[in-house]
């Protein structure tokens, strides 16, 4: 088996792993940031360019150096491959410019947008990014679409990452989903905005790093770090019925599948991922529909777990800090807060 | 006069038929060629040095050794005549004028890489040419040239012409390939290459059509004779579409070596600059390749002659020299703007990225607007740095080169030109040429 090194940790690994998966297997700080690649999603991967890795030494038989960064999701290591992540300055000036680019047409709505807090792309800038944004024009905007009346579009926020559209591929039935349009206008349709209708359509929604596809029926209801995850299960004949619920009081705000540390949807027992149905998803919202089993586990990357993020001074927001930084109007958002565009609320 | 190989019966009427083609030896190579091993025509290919004509120059006789040949998989050769680089219109003529030599090449090629399907993907803005070689491949049908039992050899070959549907970035091969398929035509993840897995998973060949053209005059005349045209690796010759600021634009075959310095100014090329201006720059190779101006197209930074070769406009590398591309050669006189012409190059890479990747996507717009900024009279010297670094940022870091050729070109004006951008910052009223200035704004307006 190929015994590759990735910024001075040695780690075998089995023949045909990724640069990105065998990172993961050392974990921690030198696991590059992945917004488009998907593991339980076939041909993902490649898009972003987050995860651009130094290859300093192609493997033991050929040392020569890889020309130029190579996307860790999509490069399969060699024995003997010497790779760098956040140890080569060259990495970590690419990678600033990828999240620069992805900012770009972003319209930065985060107090307006239900995915703040989860959104991997927050995540990205503040880990990656630099303070300022550069790009001084106009962002390329699009109207919000509903797919059906569970799934709201917002175009402006998506990343084009093709997680969804890999998802229609792969997990529902007929394809009727998909990217039209070209360059930084090429937008995910479906088709002229025909409903997706199916059992696992919802699926969209836990994929989509950014807050471009939303759960309708938990619009605005609440920031999600006021709201308690909770494992649950149900017997479903359609998905696996292993479910995380989102609770504020005694109320389930919204229904997910439950995710993993790279924020994917967590494989089952069987290696496969625990997709979940429209029904559990959207359906099920009493107690009385579930069999609880505690607490879901959170870690470092959620802002719900305390002490996430801190300031560039270095200050720490705690949830104390937090709260008070929250919209004064509460939990209920007013119509345009702080959105660039009114039309994007 | 220099030797041609490709056009030397452009002139003749008739020559689109078959009938006038084969009276001038037309199809005398594919008798030759079926009486061949095939392995022996890809020897002769290798032995002839040829070297893609579609951009990026990789030997073609290599590129065939490479294709995989598992048992019980078919094969396919693809036609690149996609040809959309601005400045390049060459395959065009080609094809126009004597679209016999394409399909000769193509049942030849085919017959060497043995493949039983073979396809012409020819971009959508030349539907009147998609004709032609319809026709031409019907003529080539009823002869008994393609199809079953090829001239009674026992080799059966199918011809098609699939037509895009107007996107640049369907002419990178793998693009091309699933657009053939039905597909959108997004670049795939290389590896693997389609030598391996190419059209339906298939190993393929992708070929450029002059490339394929030129297999025809490798078989008459032997590998060895090829080889003897041109200087060093670059052997045989090469159609250059001349454009721009000259006084005889057009498609010129060239035997590879002929002086820049001769190409520009001797009457049997493009006559010299127009109204007898001074020459200022040029694009050598198609709007990605680095623009150079006069002093350094003309001679090396050495200072020796520029010559038309890939190795001769390649010296210096990105630094003094440039590269040979496609051969379009887009000649700018002393009146030209260089800043509105990187707008119109920005413009279209902005227009033609495919959107898969972020540097690309979000990149070619972004260095389009800055571009437009300093254009008009609006720009910063910050913004010609932020320039630099957006170029930068791209280069190297996206799935197909497209993003490449999106920023070589920025990078190249900068490079030799940034005094105009500076100028344009720091004195917007010296903005010469109102009229098209103008011209241009009251087109976006519009
Ligand atoms: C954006 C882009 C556009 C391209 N367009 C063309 C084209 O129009 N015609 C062409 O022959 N090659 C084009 N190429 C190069 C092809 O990918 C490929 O290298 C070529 O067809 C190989 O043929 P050759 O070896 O005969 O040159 C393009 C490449 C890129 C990246
Ligand atoms: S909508 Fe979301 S999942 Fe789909 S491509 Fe855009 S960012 Fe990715
Ligand atoms: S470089 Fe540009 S054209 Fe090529 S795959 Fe990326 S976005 Fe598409
Ligand atoms: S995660 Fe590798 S390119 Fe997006």
């Amino acid at each position: 088996m190929p015994i590759v090194t990735i910024d001075d940790f040695q780690i075998e690994v089995p023949e045909g792993t990724t640069i990105l998966n065998a990172a993961r297997m050392i974990g921690g700080d030198l696991v590059p940031p992945a917004m488009c690649y998907y593991s339980s999603l076939k041909g993902s991967g490649g898009y972003c360019r987050t995860c651009l890795v130094k290859v300093e030494q192609g493997s033991a038989k050929d040392p020569r150096p890889m020309p130029k960064l190579v996307p860790s999701c999509r490069t399969t290591v060699m024995d003997g491959m010497v790779v760098r992540n956040e140890t080569s300055p060259e990495v970590v000036e690419a990678r600033a410019g990828v999240t620069e680019f992805l900012l770009v047409n972003h319209p930065l709505d985060c107090p307006v947008c239900d995915q703040a807090g989860e959104c991997h792309l927050q995540d990205l800038g503040y880990e990656h990014g630099k303070l300022n944004t550069r790009s001084e024009f106009r962002r390329r905007t699009f109207e919000p679409i509903d797919i059906g009346d569970k799934v709201k579009l917002h175009m402006n926020r998506c990343i084009l990452c093709y997680r969804c559209v890999k998802v229609c591929e792969q997990i529902t039935d007929g394809r009727v989903h998909g990217v039209i349009g070209r360059g930084d206008h090429a937008e995910i349709s479906t088709y002229i905005e025909q409903a997706i209708e199916n059992d696992f359509s919802g699926n969209v929604i836990d994929v989509c790093p950014v807050g471009a596809l939303t759960d309708r029926t938990f619009r605005f209801k609440s920031r999600v770090w006021y709201t308690k995850p909770v494992e649950a299960h149900r017997n479903c004949d359609k998905c696996c019925g292993k479910v995380r619920l989102w609770y504020k009081g005694e109320e389930i705000l919204r229904v997910t599948a439950r995710k993993d540390a790279y924020g994917e949807v967590a494989k089952l027992e069987n290696g496969e991922a625990g997709w979940i149905c429209n029904e559990c998803r959207f359906e099920k919202k009493k107690t009385s529909d579930w069999v609880i089993e505690g607490p879901a586990h959170i870690d470092d990357h959620s802002v719900i777990s305390a002490h996430h993020y801190e300031s560039p001074e270095g200050e720490r927001f705690g949830d104390e800090k937090l709260e008070q930084a929250a919209l004064p109007h509460g939990e209920k958002v007013e119509r345009g807060v702080g959105a660039l565009n009114p039309n994007n609320v | 006069m220099s030797q041609k190989l490709l056009l030397k019966n452009d002139h003749i009427p008739g020559i689109n038929t078959l009938e006038v083609y084969r009276k001038h030896g037309g199809y005398e190579s594919l008798k030759k060629a079926l009486g061949m091993a095939p392995d022996a025509i890809v020897e002769e290919v290798k032995k002839s040095g040829l070297r893609g004509r579609g951009g990026a120059g990789f030997p073609t006789g290599m590129k065939w050794s490479f294709l995989a040949k598992p048992e019980g998989v078919p094969r396919y050769l693809v036609c690149n005549a996609d040809e959309s680089e601005p400045g390049t219109f060459k395959d065009r003529y080609l094809m126009e004028h004597i679209p016999h030599l394409l399909v000769e090449g193509m049942i030849v090629s085919s017959f060497a890489l043995g493949a039983n399907t073979s396809y012409i993907y020819i971009r959508g803005e030349y539907f009147y040419v998609l004709r032609i070689l319809e026709k031409a491949i019907e003529e080539a049908y009823a002869a008994g040239l393609l199809g079953k039992n090829i001239l009674g050899s026992g080799y059966d070959l199918d011809l098609y012409v699939q037509i895009g549907a107007g996107a640049y970035i369907c002419g990178e091969e793998t693009a091309l390939l699933e657009s053939l398929e039905g597909k959108r035509g997004n670049p795939r993840l290389k590896p693997p290459f389609p030598a391996v897995k190419g059209l339906w998973d298939c190993p393929t060949v992708v070929n450029n059509v002059e490339t394929i053209a030129a297999v025809v005059p490798i078989i008459e005349m032997g590998g060895d004779a090829y080889a003897g045209i041109g200087i060093g690796k670059s052997t045989g010759t090469k159609l250059i579409s001349a454009s721009g600021h000259i006084n005889k634009p057009g498609v010129y075959e060239i035997e590879l070596g002929v002086p820049v310095e001769e190409f520009i100014y001797s009457d049997e090329y493009c006559g010299g600059i127009r109204n007898g201006k001074d020459l200022k720059a040029v694009v050598a190779g198609g709007s990605s390749v680095p623009i150079l101006p006069k002093h350094l197209i003309l001679k090396t930074a050495a200072g020796e002659p520029r010559l038309m070769s890939y190795e001769s406009l390649g010296d210096g590398g990105f630094a003094t020299g440039t590269m040979l591309g496609s051969g379009g050669f887009i000649v700018m006189d002393e009146d030209t703007s260089i800043v509105r012409n990187l707008y119109t190059f920005s413009r279209f890479y902005h227009h033609e990225s495919c959107g898969q990747c972020s540097p690309c996507r979000e990149g070619t717009g972004w260095m389009e607007r800055i571009i437009k900024k300093i254009l008009d009279g609006k720009g910063t010297l910050a913004d010609i740095d932020l320039l630099w670094d957006v170029q930068s940022k791209i280069e190297g870091k996206t799935i197909c080169p497209l993003g490449e050729a999106a920023a070589w070109p920025v990078a190249a004006a900068l490079r030799h030109f940034r005094h105009e951008f500076e100028e344009y910052v720091k004195n917007p009223q010296s903005i010469k040429d109102v009229r098209h200035y103008y011209r241009l704004n009251r087109l976006e307006m519009a």
